[in-house]
């Protein structure tokens, strides 16, 4: 049938399944957003504040579901805005598609009104991005995003589309949602000699990232560790994966990670790395790390293998069919001494936490966890509150912690969270910090209007704690720019409640459980500006460049 | 430090060279020398680009090369196996005398063509390995260049083969 590019592009997106869209109009998306008044019954537009947030929502809305994200924006300032929502997305491999309009093709070239070449500066955080000229490309092009998008390691995917494009008639026909790629699995004598490795080891250790969240292979890594006898430690991204109670399970290790996870990290003689990356942040310094160490590293993406560290048995293909090929060639193993030590490592743990009373950090997050659903989603912003939830939030189900792992970009929590709860429909809990809760709070306005059932824990110290933290340990106590309380005097709840959303100020644990009460109890977002110390660091910390030895869990003066 | 080179199958498609060339700038991949052509078909371009680095530097460009949607086969191309060729254009002076017969005799030895000869300038125009090249653009700095450029390299491997044959 013919239709205007503008139906196409709304058809298009319909057939995908796609249900949401966040976004803000502009002159050269007018006829798309004419053509989604069309379908409002269909999808759901949600108009965001600012397109950062459109991009940072969307990718929420992905991190959460599993399903791809979609936002949408004009040209110029409209696609610039999207760029590092973009990006977070980039980084932390999840899939969306970003479409955006441009100016018609006649004036493209000619720095027309609001052209930006935005496939140009999205080159290095797109996994591919298109500029469609001619309407009969149209569909197979978003179709294609949506098939890149999902397929392998995933991640975002933009589509801009010239005005013109989008008045012009062009054929459609109706098509089924786009089928990912087939996971594929690399073959040969690399799983022997990799399975020969792991039966042979005294100390393994699995390791996981968000891979395995994104291939689904939560069983398969349980099943993996069970198996060999193995501890079980993540990167930032492999965060509620794999059940926090589980027996197994040390948590996030790396540069704040928990001390037993980095320790048997460091300890470990054999390391299955799945579906990870081997950051700076969980490593340190590369050259020094992994001296002596096997490791089996799996990962969808051939590039991972090798990147950051030395792999000696690098298989390529999907996660979850990797274990389960490595399951059949591995003999049930018992490292009673290895355990012992996790288990000494576990102890050492516990008598290192902090038990001071009043508004800790970690006061604070066991209350808000004591009553949590644990069906819902934490999400968090960037910075010292980030790793603390890291640290201490407690996780029964996959995709229920959202975090901004590679990119960090502060302002990223607000709009993800917002995301994450009109995808999910439950109450979300967003875990900021004052600065970067001021880097996106005009994404209450959105928050509101979708009655968007979330409640947002403000962990306020009026400073940026994170770069506080290491002006304290590291540049000799010169806060520079970071103390927010000598500049600014922002009252969180007067600006919740002048977006129309409710909240209070809270400075006792008593106070802190009487909020909470109030915020399940609201019908959209509630706040709750939770005032703690400016000098809580986060601990253990890794020193910056260090090795996984130089661990600091205790900073005196 | 080892020297590469690659022979890249791609798209035919607007941009792809800059998507290509920007994953170089960004990974920080040491290029030594680019080129870029229509091929037999014109689905097709052929990218062959020089690297010099590690083996493990030279593994994580072929991987990142494959993460791009455009690029469709990948092809280290080893130096026995391979015909490659340049071509360079340079300027030189013309002083006359003792020193325009040097540049004319070493032409002559290299087989270097001239393609422009007149009373202040000779143009000349040699086609062979890089290595020629170099040793011939070596020998002309004892006279006075006044511009020059070459191609980059460009490879084609002996025997019957193609870099199609590969494309599933």
């Amino acid at each position: 049938m013919q239709l205007k590019g503008a139906q196409i592009v709304v058809r298009t997106l319909m057939e995908q399944g796609v249900d949401l869209v966040f976004g803000f109009p502009g002159a050269t998306v007018i006829d798309i957003y004419d053509a989604l008044y069309d379908h409002a019954d269909k999808i759901r537009h949600v108009l965001v504040a600012h397109e950062q947030g459109a991009a940072h929502a969307a990718d929420g809305y992905a991190r959460a579901t599993g399903k791809v994200g979609v936002c949408l924006a004009t040209s110029g300032p409209g696609s610039t805005n999207l760029v590092t929502g973009i990006a977070a997305a980039f980084m932390d491999s999840v899939p969306i598609v970003v479409v955006t309009g441009n100016v018609a093709t006649s004036q493209i070239g000619t720095d027309s009104f609001q052209e930006i070449d935005i496939t140009g500066v999205t080159l290095p955080i797109t996994k591919h991005n298109y500029f469609v000229e001619d309407v009969d490309e149209l569909a197979d092009t978003i179709r294609e995003a949506f098939r890149l998008a999902q397929s392998g390691r995933k991640g975002p995917v933009l589509v801009d589309i010239a005005k013109d494009v989008q008045q012009a008639l062009g054929e459609y026909e109706p098509a089924q949602a786009v089928v990912p790629e087939e996971p594929c699995l690399a073959d040969g004598v690399v799983f022997s000699d990799a399975a020969a490795c792991i039966n042979a080891c005294h100390r393994p250790l699995v390791y996981f990232g968000g891979g395995v969240v994104s291939a689904g292979a939560e069983q398969e890594l349980l099943e993996l560790a069970d198996k060999i006898d193995a501890p079980i430690a993540c990167s930032l991204m492999g965060i509620s994966a794999v059940p926090s109670s589980h027996p197994r399970f040390l948590g996030m290790e790396g540069m704040h990670g928990n001390y037993a996870a980095t320790m048997a990290m460091k300890n470990a003689d054999c390391i299955i790395a799945l579906g990870c990356r081997f950051s700076d942040r969980s490593i340190g310094n590369r050259e020094k790390f992994g001296v002596g160490v096997h490791i089996v590293h799996v990962d969808v993406d051939r590039s991972e293998l090798s990147k950051n560290t030395n792999d000696e048995y690098g298989i390529v293909g999907d996660v979850g069919l990797a274990i389960r090929k490595l399951l059949q060639l591995l003999r049930p193993a018992d490292h009673r001494g290895w355990r012992e030590l996790v288990a000494k490592l576990r102890a050492d743990q516990a008598l290192q936490q902090d038990t001071r009373e009043g508004l800790t950090p970690r006061a604070v997050l066991a209350a808000v966890d004591a009553r949590r659903d644990r069906d819902s989603v934490v999400v968090t912003d960037v910075g010292q509150h980030q790793m603390w939830s890291a640290q201490y939030l407690r996780f029964d189900r996959p995709r229920t912690f959202v975090t901004n792992g590679g990119l960090g970009a502060m302002g990223f929590g607000l709009p993800a969270a917002i995301g994450a709860s009109l995808a999910t429909g439950r109450r979300t809990l967003l875990v900021v910090g004052d600065g970067g809760f001021g880097m996106s709070l005009h994404e209450l306005a959105t928050a509101v209007s979708t009655a968007a059932p979330l409640t947002i824990l403000v962990m306020n110290n009026g400073v940026l704690g994170m770069v506080r933290q290491w002006q304290s340990m590291f540049y000799d106590k010169r806060y520079a720019s970071t103390t927010l309380s000598s500049y600014r005097h922002t009252d969180f709840v007067a600006v919740a409640k002048a977006f129309g959303a409710d909240g209070m100020a809270v400075d006792t644990l008593e106070r802190l459980e009487d909020a909470l009460t109030r915020a399940e109890q609201a019908d959209g977002p509630y706040l709750i500006d939770c005032a703690i110390g400016a000098d809580e660091f986060v601990l253990p910390m890794l020193s910056p460049g260090g090795t996984l030895g130089d661990i600091i869990v205790k900073v005196v003066g | 430090m080892n020297r590469y080179t690659f022979a890249i199958l791609v798209h035919n498609r607007f941009g792809v060279l800059n998507r290509v060339t920007s994953m170089f700038r960004r990974r920080r991949f040491n290029i030594a020398s680019l080129t870029v052509s229509e091929t037999e078909t014109s689905a097709y371009s052929r990218i062959t680009a020089v690297f010099d680095g590690e083996e493990a530097t030279k593994e994580q460009l072929m991987s990142q090369l494959y993460k791009l949607p455009d690029v469709v086969m990948v092809s280290e191309l080893d130096r026995e196996d391979t015909v490659n060729s340049e071509l360079l254009l340079i300027k030189l002076a013309n002083r006359g005398g003792e020193q325009r017969n040097d540049i004319l005799d070493a032409a002559g030895v290299f087989e270097a063509k001239v393609m422009e000869y007149n009373r202040d300038a000779i143009i000349l125009q040699l086609v062979g390995d890089t290595r020629l090249i170099d040793n011939f653009v070596d020998l002309m700095r004892d006279y006075d260049i006044l511009e020059s450029c070459r191609t980059g390299v460009i490879s084609l491997s002996r025997g019957v083969g193609t870099m199609r044959d590969g494309i599933a």
